[in-house]
């Protein structure tokens, strides 16, 4: 330990500091260390000031709070001493900031140390004056700064210059103070006073117009000039760099230039000769050689137009894009961004060159490539461009592809110069990337592809032959799913054949193939899936002869844990069921959409970011389901809803209203619009029902009292349909639409006796078999409960010799009544019930619950079901 | 003009911070924090500039360049020159070469002091001051001369007057 020391060295401390293992340790030293700075510096203790200084620094550096050492500073710098100024002034430079009160107190020692005949201390002045100054030491200070100018030392004059600039920067009136000073230093022939004379002349042009047009006037062919010598001067070692002789003063000088030739004609034909000079001999080997070029042609860019110039300068940016060095690269294409807004064509002319550049190792030249491909593109080029970018797409890594696919989409949609190439270029993406397309993108798609009459047919067939190909791409499969459900047709006959397609076979099983593999696989989104069994059932009655298979598929997803699936294929189920009188109009064609309608409302719709909903809750296995899930496709189904529906004869808009049952302007449309003919009408209205609230005399409720004169059912249903409103965000179950459905089958359920009211159940469901439970309670004996049980059988064979068996546990009592029948039809048309009257001697405390057993026969073979029923409505 | 020049070592400590515009010393870390996390993920045989944007505020960017374990790095405007940046720190390098023979880490952190000055006689106030090594290496070493014999005068009389006292 030295013997003078009050603490450690600052060596020591460095390596104490490096020592430590943990960020605790290094905390504990430095705190050690701080606290015998703080007191030395409460002893005023003179001796190590300058060290313990050196050591906050350091402790600075590893960004601890060294404020208390800020008056250290001010102290050292008053010290005669050398180091003691020296490390003071590195002090005030890291310690300080202009903001702060102190530095008013340095103001003084800074005038005094300008006017030292030490060139060292002077020089360390400059250096802390030109990093710290602020606005009120460039007043003070002013002066002596501008004598340095003329200081006997060059190293002196250099500082002083671009002290001068932090002054004009912090007070741009002191300007006119440094023009003429400046005029002499640009005659500098030393390179480093040139170098920020140089400098100073271009910040003065840039706070002060006046001075701009003075150093025009007077200092433009003197800049030539010196350019002219310092390009054709002889090699100077010591200004090398790597080999080219001092590219910095190349590149200030060019960057004045730059200045004083923009927007002024004599001042850039006076030096269009040196930059011409430059652009063609200068050196390209080298960084340094082409730091001076990439100089050179910013300033070609910006003085004004020689057109010769400019190619040259194009054409060496060109040169860049083939460089090896990356740097070199990412400059040029910077470059080549500015200079699209000056002389595209030139640009234009580089196009080959950049397209490599999209496929460069370096992730950052392929952005910028990419972005500037895109400013490239316009109607003429869009179809060799296009070409090139989806090729690529096909083997760029995963991390790049969804800017590319964005870009691509973008200028597909912009400059596609007809339909039939929009069509195939869209398809190409989707089937290379299709995971990375926007909803909005593929909306359009359909869209487009809706509104070409002629090009539908040749739509679905591409579709179906890009999804044999790429099976994973879940867009792509969205809109072949959909254009299979609405033009399965045209698939299958080769309707619209254009002359340049080979026509494939394509058999109406294949089509449902496709759907069906489509909604199989788990790994899909479940909008998809949802819209695959859409699909389903507009071929359903497209391809007669696959209805029944296509039913199977469907009725699978009635036992679906996904709400949204389980509710569709109930309801698509009763729809091929029941009402094949209703069903080709439900599943028409939809209306197409106004394009211009469209894109307007996407353009409203990207503004206000809505389109992001679709993706949202697919992940979500447990069937709850946020409504935002299934906006898009209610959105997309229902693209006309907006608009006002030509009142169409068909029943197309049935469908529209089906599954838009929750938007409330079709709903209202339905109510008023239909005349009331037939029971479809009643169907209709009965699941528009759902949003608002009946009103007073509503068509639903008149034509229910219509229809079925049934008091309590009327009842039931307002007490349903009211009590949806309040919760009207969510969806209906399954049930209660089905149960809704069969109001409409053979034999209408209808509840008989009156008394408190419980929602009817699906007590048992099994793949053909359902059970549903209507229950009415007794006023007199709230013990005892009815029970109509409703016996529907779906598959498509008869149930003969069918028995309902039922168990209860002892606190209960059961009583069977004898069942309507013991043959159950095929496919839901008709079913058997059978009254139950349970008795709960603990009502109020246990709920219900049952064992049941149901035997019949099957094609002469005994069936037996078993189940138990625990889902019975509380307080039963 | 540049904004900063700073010397990270691949471990994310930082080795010389030099702001040209007044930064708090949290905003400081923050800064060599948030540059040190891009820099360290960079691949190998990618350009060396970094656009600054979200991460140093508008119309800046980053030219690095890595040395054994420390990474050079400029952060600077629109006004200067990207690839004349990427010579400064050749140049900073060369001239550290000169002053440490061999220079490592280690050098770099000792003499702190001594990176500063050679800093200070390179840039002013953001700006290029001199870029001839010669020069440079010329005036550090006069300052450094300068530094030793008055500190060592005044070590020399302090030791007599505690000799003799």
């Amino acid at each position: 330990m030295n013997p003078f020391s009050s603490g450690t060295r600052l060596r020591d401390m460095i390596r104490a500091i490096r020592a430590c293992k943990t960020a605790a340790e290094e905390r504990a030293v430095i705190r050690k260390e701080c606290a015998s700075i703080r007191a030395a510096i409460s002893d005023n203790d003179q001796t190590f000031r300058h060290r313990n200084l050196a050591k906050l620094m350091f402790i600075h550096m590893l960004g601890y709070p060294t404020h208390f050492g800020q008056m250290e500073c001010l102290k050292l710098i008053a010290a005669p001493g050398f180091a003691e100024k020296r490390i003071g002034y590195l002090g005030l430079m890291l310690l300080l900031d202009e903001r702060q009160e102190v530095l008013m107190l340095v103001t003084n020692s800074l005038k005094q140390d300008l006017n030292q005949n030490n060139q060292h201390i002077v020089g360390l002045a400059l250096c802390a004056l030109g990093n710290i100054c602020s606005a009120d030491m460039a007043r003070d200070l002013a002066p002596e700064v501008e004598k340095l100018l003329q200081f006997r030392d060059p190293n002196i004059r250099k500082k002083a210059a671009l002290c001068s600039i932090r002054i004009i920067k912090k007070v741009p009136d002191l300007a006119d103070n440094f023009v003429d000073p400046v005029v002499s230093l640009l005659k500098e022939k030393h390179h480093g006073v040139l170098l920020t004379g140089i400098q100073l002349c271009t910040d003065l042009c840039k706070v002060n117009e006046e001075a701009l047009e003075y150093f025009r006037k007077k200092c433009t062919e003197g800049l030539v000039r010196s350019l002219k010598d310092v390009v054709n001067s002889p090699y100077v070692p010591e200004y090398d760099i790597s080999g080219i002789a001092d590219p910095f003063l190349h590149i200030r000088l060019l960057r004045v230039l730059r200045i004083l030739g923009h927007g002024d004609a004599d001042a850039s034909d006076c030096m269009s000769d040196i930059l011409a000079q430059v652009a063609t001999k200068t050196e390209s080997h080298k960084n340094a050689g082409n730091a001076i070029l990439y100089e050179c042609v910013g300033t070609i860019m910006s003085v004004e137009d020689n057109g010769g110039l400019r190619v040259l300068a194009i054409n060496i940016l060109g040169r860049f894009l083939s460089n090896r060095d990356n740097n070199i690269r990412y400059v040029a294409l910077n470059m080549l961004m500015k200079a699209i807004a000056v002389d595209a064509q030139a640009v234009q002319r580089h196009r080959a060159t950049i397209l490599e550049c999209v496929k460069d190792l370096d992730a950052s030249i392929r952005k910028r490539a990419l972005e500037l491909v895109y400013l490239l593109v316009n109607e003429s080029n869009v179809k060799p461009l296009m070409k090139e970018l989806v090729d690529y797409l096909e083997v760029s890594d995963q991390g790049f592809k969804g800017d590319l696919t964005a870009k691509i989409c973008s200028i597909v949609e912009k400059f596609s110069p007809d339909k039939i190439w929009y069509i195939d270029q869209m398809l190409k993406v989707l089937s290379e990337a299709g995971n990375f397309v926007k909803a909005s993108v593929w909306h359009a798609l359909v869209v487009v592809i809706t509104n070409a009459s002629n090009l539908q047919g040749y739509s679905v067939r591409s579709l179906y032959r890009a999804i044999q190909i790429s099976r994973d791409q879940e867009t792509l499969i969205r809109v072949a799913v959909w254009c299979i459900g609405e033009y399965g047709d045209m698939l299958v006959n080769n309707i619209e054949m254009l002359d340049i397609e080979e026509p494939i076979t394509v058999t109406e099983s294949d089509a449902v193939d496709v759907v069906e593999i489509a909604i199989k696989n788990h790994s899909l989104n479940l909008t998809t899936r949802a819209m695959c069994l859409i699909a389903l059932l507009k071929l359903s009655s497209r391809f007669p002869s696959c209805s029944q298979r296509i039913k199977e598929i469907i009725a699978q997803y009635k036992g679906s844990l996904l709400l949204e699936l389980q509710q569709r294929s109930v309801e698509f189920n009763s729809i091929i069921g029941k009402h094949k009188n209703i069903r080709s109009a439900l599943v028409e064609r939809m209306p197409v959409l106004d394009e211009a309608t469209y894109n307007g409302r996407r353009a409203r719709s990207a503004s206000a970011a809505v389109s992001t909903s679709l993706e949202f809750a697919s992940n979500l296995s447990n069937g709850v389901i946020a409504r935002t899930d299934v906006a898009p496709l209610v959105d997309l189904l229902d693209m006309g809803a907006d608009e006002p529906v030509p009142p169409c004869s068909s029943g197309g808009n049935f469908l529209l209203d089906l599954i838009d049952v929750d938007m409330p302007s079709s709903s209202s449309q339905s109510g008023t619009t239909q005349p009331q003919k037939s029971g479809t009408d009643v169907l209709l209205d009965l699941l528009s029902a759902w949003s608002p609230p009946p009103q007073k005399g509503s068509p639903t409720t008149d034509i229910i009292l219509l229809n079925q004169d049934d008091k309590p059912s009327v009842n039931a249903l307002d007490i349903l349909s009211s009590s949806m409103v309040p919760s009207g965000e969510a969806k209906p179950t399954g049930p209660y639409m089905m149960d809704l459905l069969d109001v409409f089958g053979p034999n209408p359920a209808t509840p008989e006796e009156s008394g408190p009211t419980f929602p009817p159940i699906v007590a048992y469901e099994s793949s053909a078999l359902t059970i549903i439970f209507n229950f009415s309670k007794r006023p007199e004996n709230p013990q005892m409960t009815d029970i109509e049980a409703m016996f529907t059988n779906k598959s498509s064979d008869v149930y003969t010799d069918f028995v309902f068996q039922a168990a209860v546990p002892k606190f209960l009592q059961l009583h069977l009544e004898p069942a309507s029948s013991n043959t159950l039809p095929a496919s839901g048309y008709g079913s058997i019930t059978q009254k139950l009257h349970v008795t709960n001697r603990q009502h109020g405390k246990k709920s219900l619950v049952m064992r049941i057993r149901l035997s019949y026969k099957l094609n002469n073979k005994a069936v037996l079901e078993e189940g138990q029923i625990s889902n019975f409505p509380r307080d039963l | 003009m540049i904004r900063a020049m700073l010397v990270i070592n691949n471990q994310g400590k930082s080795r010389l911070a030099k702001f040209y515009n007044y930064t708090p010393v949290e905003q400081q870390q923050q800064l060599i924090r948030s540059i040190y996390s891009v820099l360290c993920l960079q691949p190998e045989n990618v350009s060396n500039f970094i656009e600054g944007g979200l991460l140093l505020g508008p119309d800046s960017r980053l030219v690095y360049k890595l040395f054994a374990t420390l990474y050079f790095v400029f952060v600077f405007d629109s006004s200067e020159n990207e690839l004349a940046m990427f010579d400064l720190i050749q140049v900073y390098v060369e001239i550290l070469e000169k002053c440490f023979s061999n220079v490592c880490e280690l050098d770099i952190v000792l003499n702190y002091g001594k990176m500063h000055t050679i800093l200070d006689e390179m840039i002013v106030g953001g700006q290029v001051v001199e870029t001839n090594s010669d020069i440079v290496m010329k005036a550090v070493e006069e300052i450094s001369k300068l530094e030793t014999t008055t500190a060592g005068a005044k070590l020399i009389s302090k030791s007599a007057s505690l000799l003799w006292g």
